[in-house]
């Protein structure tokens, strides 16, 4: 994506720095290592990296919902120019939903086993002030956006399949019209038919809001199918970041590369390509790029120094094999 | 809910008290040897110095009038048919009390008792343990299990022994013993309800303290599975306020299994304490119970278990009609 392009956009949500460290008894584990990150306004963005990388943790730090032994130790969380870090605990919990939603990982077991549908959804407006007069037809209305019944909001979860579920989940998360939605991998449980579904309603619903959709998850195809721009992330940092075009054509990190060389074609049957070594453990990581006991291209400088990300064409890597260590190229694209 | 569904399960209640009465009948006469008549008459005999000729005669007699010489299967039909129409007969031990009024009197003062502290109990218990869970609750509940756990394995009888010595003797505040005081009259008024208060405090207060540790280790083990899930975690991502998560969805969720013990324990409300009756010399149900099984009173016996066999059939059934009310998960519609 072109420089120009992309600072003409607004930007809507500002990752300065981000950490979260969760204290075990074996020591510290950075989950989440600094990252910076920069989403605009209205754009699909997808957060990819294998299970442990730190995607999860990194939206539960968004909505400020980690738990002990967790805790967010820095950086800053910009939302439309306020610091989310800085609210209290009242102003945070009124901007969950009003201004950046979530649509779950596990939709099965996300509502309220005994309350209907409709009033999850209405609790959850009233809960943030919205008076009723305001919502007198809303829940339909909110139901029908989503592809359900308005009859829908009789009915209890269990008497929903998964991908209802799922829908009336994003209808929550749509009810209040937020800036942003966190998308954890919303279709990890449903089937590749109500999976496409499902991510139509999300793309067209964040395309008629003008909503931003972080969209977390390992599966390449539907990130390659739904976002426009994509960062990696491996042990808690951001490694790449690039448009989807640039990420699956030409991948600049190691790891990136790796990754899109794993993925299953249906042109060079044969064996399946995994990446070497086993992932690192957060609490005994190695030093300098955390990548390099698995890289196969790793210099001897790459055990010493940790490479942040740089700017290469405005599409952005965290690698020596792009240059030494300069300026602290933070901010990307 | 259907009415074939109504149907079905007052019929499975009716089955129920008659095989659980049926136990109760047959059982005590299985025990060969004893014969409470035989014994009463012995024992009168011997303490007021009479002479032995004419006991037999008179167990005869006795026996004839309790229906005690028909065959077993006579006695057994007779004993359905007299439990069918609640008519439970005359005591053995204090002939010619009827076992109906005895019950009559004694239950008001049980039900009084067990059903407040029950209830007293449950509530008090259920939120703690609710809160013993909730992360962002006081400290202070976190570590209030421990104790609650020790009063819990407590028998409330001898709770009752601790009371009555700290409150009763030393402190004086409370009675030590009996539904109410010597030389008042019952009767419907703020006095006489008063000075019941006052009587059953103590009793009370030795159930409650071990029943709250019991339904708040209940509580809390259903609690830290619920909050786990991911309804509580999507609720709070969707900026729902922290106590209606607590009250409507954890609460809520956590509850169910708590509902059902609920119903049990209020089913054994009924037959009384035994021993913390005895303890605190209550007229309730447990002291009637005990002063029957000392006497070998088999007609009380039997009376109090078939009402307790028919208040825990009749609150099972209740609950399974209310269950839907509260998981709309459980239905009782047909699925065909």
């Amino acid at each position: 994506m072109g420089g120009p392009a992309t600072d003409m956009r607004q930007k809507l949500l500002e990752i300065r720095g981000l950490e979260v460290e969760f204290q075990t008894r074996r020591g510290i584990a950075r989950a989440v290592n600094c990252i910076d990150l920069t989403l605009y306004a209205g754009e699909r963005f997808g957060l990819v990296g294998e299970s442990g990388s730190g995607k999860t943790t990194m939206i539960l730090a968004l909505l400020r919902m980690i738990r002990e032994p967790g805790r967010i130790s820095g950086g800053q969380v910009l939302l439309d120019g306020v610091d989310l870090l800085k609210l209290s605990d009242e102003e945070m919990r009124k901007t969950r939903l009003a201004g950046l939603a979530m649509v779950p990982q596990g939709a099965m077991n996300s509502l309220n086993p005994v309350m209907r549908v409709g009033d999850q959804i209405r609790l959850s407006m009233s809960e943030h002030g919205q008076r009723r007069p305001a919502e007198a037809g809303r829940i339909e209305e909110l139901l029908q956006m989503v592809g359900l019944r308005p009859q829908v909001a009789e009915l209890y979860p269990h008497e929903l399949s998964g991908g209802m579920k799922q829908r009336a989940c994003i209808a929550i998360a749509i009810s209040l019209r937020p800036r942003l939605i966190l998308a954890d991998e919303p279709t990890s449980a449903l089937d590749v038919v109500v999976q496409r579904h499902i991510m139509q309603t999300l793309r067209s619903l964040g395309e008629s809001m003008d909503a931003t959709v972080l969209l977390v998850g390992h599966d390449m195809g539907l990130m390659a199918q739904f976002t426009q721009r994509m960062g990696i992330m491996y042990g808690g940092k951001l490694v790449e970041v690039g448009t989807v075009e640039e990420i699956f054509s030409s991948p600049k990190h190691p790891y990136t590369q790796l990754l899109i060389a794993s993925i299953p074609s249906f042109k060079s049957r044969g064996e399946f390509k995994g990446i070497p070594g086993v992932a690192l453990s957060l609490l005994n990581p190695p030093t300098g790029c955390l990548f390099h006991p698995r890289c196969p291209q790793a210099l001897d400088e790459c055990a010493s120094v940790d490479p942040s990300l740089k700017e290469l064409d405005g599409h952005h890597t965290a690698c020596l094999l792009y240059g030494r260590e300069g300026t602290h190229a933070a901010t990307p694209a | 809910m259907s009415r074939g569904f109504i149907i079905r399960r007052v019929g499975l209640f009716l089955i129920v008290v008659w095989a659980a009465a049926s136990v109760n009948f047959f059982i005590p006469r299985l025990a060969t040897g004893r014969d409470p008549i035989r014994e009463k008459l012995g024992l009168l005999a011997a303490s007021g110095g009479l002479r032995q000729e004419g006991v037999e005669a008179m167990v005869k007699a006795y026996q004839a009038k309790f229906g005690l010489d028909k065959p077993l299967h006579t006695q057994y039909l007779n004993f359905l048919l007299n439990s069918a129409r609640l008519d439970l007969g005359y005591s053995l031990a204090n002939y010619p009390a009827r076992v109906g009024r005895m019950i009559a009197n004694a239950m008001p003062w049980t039900m009084g008792l067990l059903l407040v502290a029950t209830i007293i109990g449950f509530s008090l218990g259920t939120l703690m343990g609710a809160l013993a869970v909730w992360a962002r609750a006081p400290a202070l509940f976190r570590h209030l299990v421990f104790p609650l756990m020790t009063l819990s394995a407590i028998p409330p009888y001898l709770l009752g022994l601790v009371v009555i010595y700290t409150l009763g003797l030393q402190l004086n505040i409370f009675p030590l013993s009996g539904g109410y005081s010597p030389g008042t009259f019952p009767g419907f008024r703020l006095d006489f309800i008063l000075e019941v208060i006052h009587h059953s405090t103590l009793p009370a207060l030795a159930i409650v303290l071990q029943a709250v540790g019991f339904w708040a280790l209940g509580m809390r083990g259903m609690m830290v599975s619920t909050v786990g899930e991911d309804y509580i975690a999507l609720a709070e991502a969707n900026g729902l306020r922290s106590k209606t998560i607590f009250f409507r969805y954890a609460v809520r969720n956590a509850f169910l299994p708590q509902y059902t013990a609920l119903g049990l324990s209020m089913a054994f409300a009924v037959s009384g304490q035994v021993v913390v009756e005895v303890v605190f010399a209550y007229p309730g149900m447990g002291t009637l119970l005990f002063r029957a099984i000392q006497a070998s009173d088999y007609t009380v016996i039997n009376g109090v278990v078939l009402i307790t066999i028919m208040a825990i059939g009749l609150v099972t059934m209740v609950m399974d009609f209310t269950y839907p009310l509260l998981d709309p998960r459980i239905s009782h519609q047909r699925l065909d």
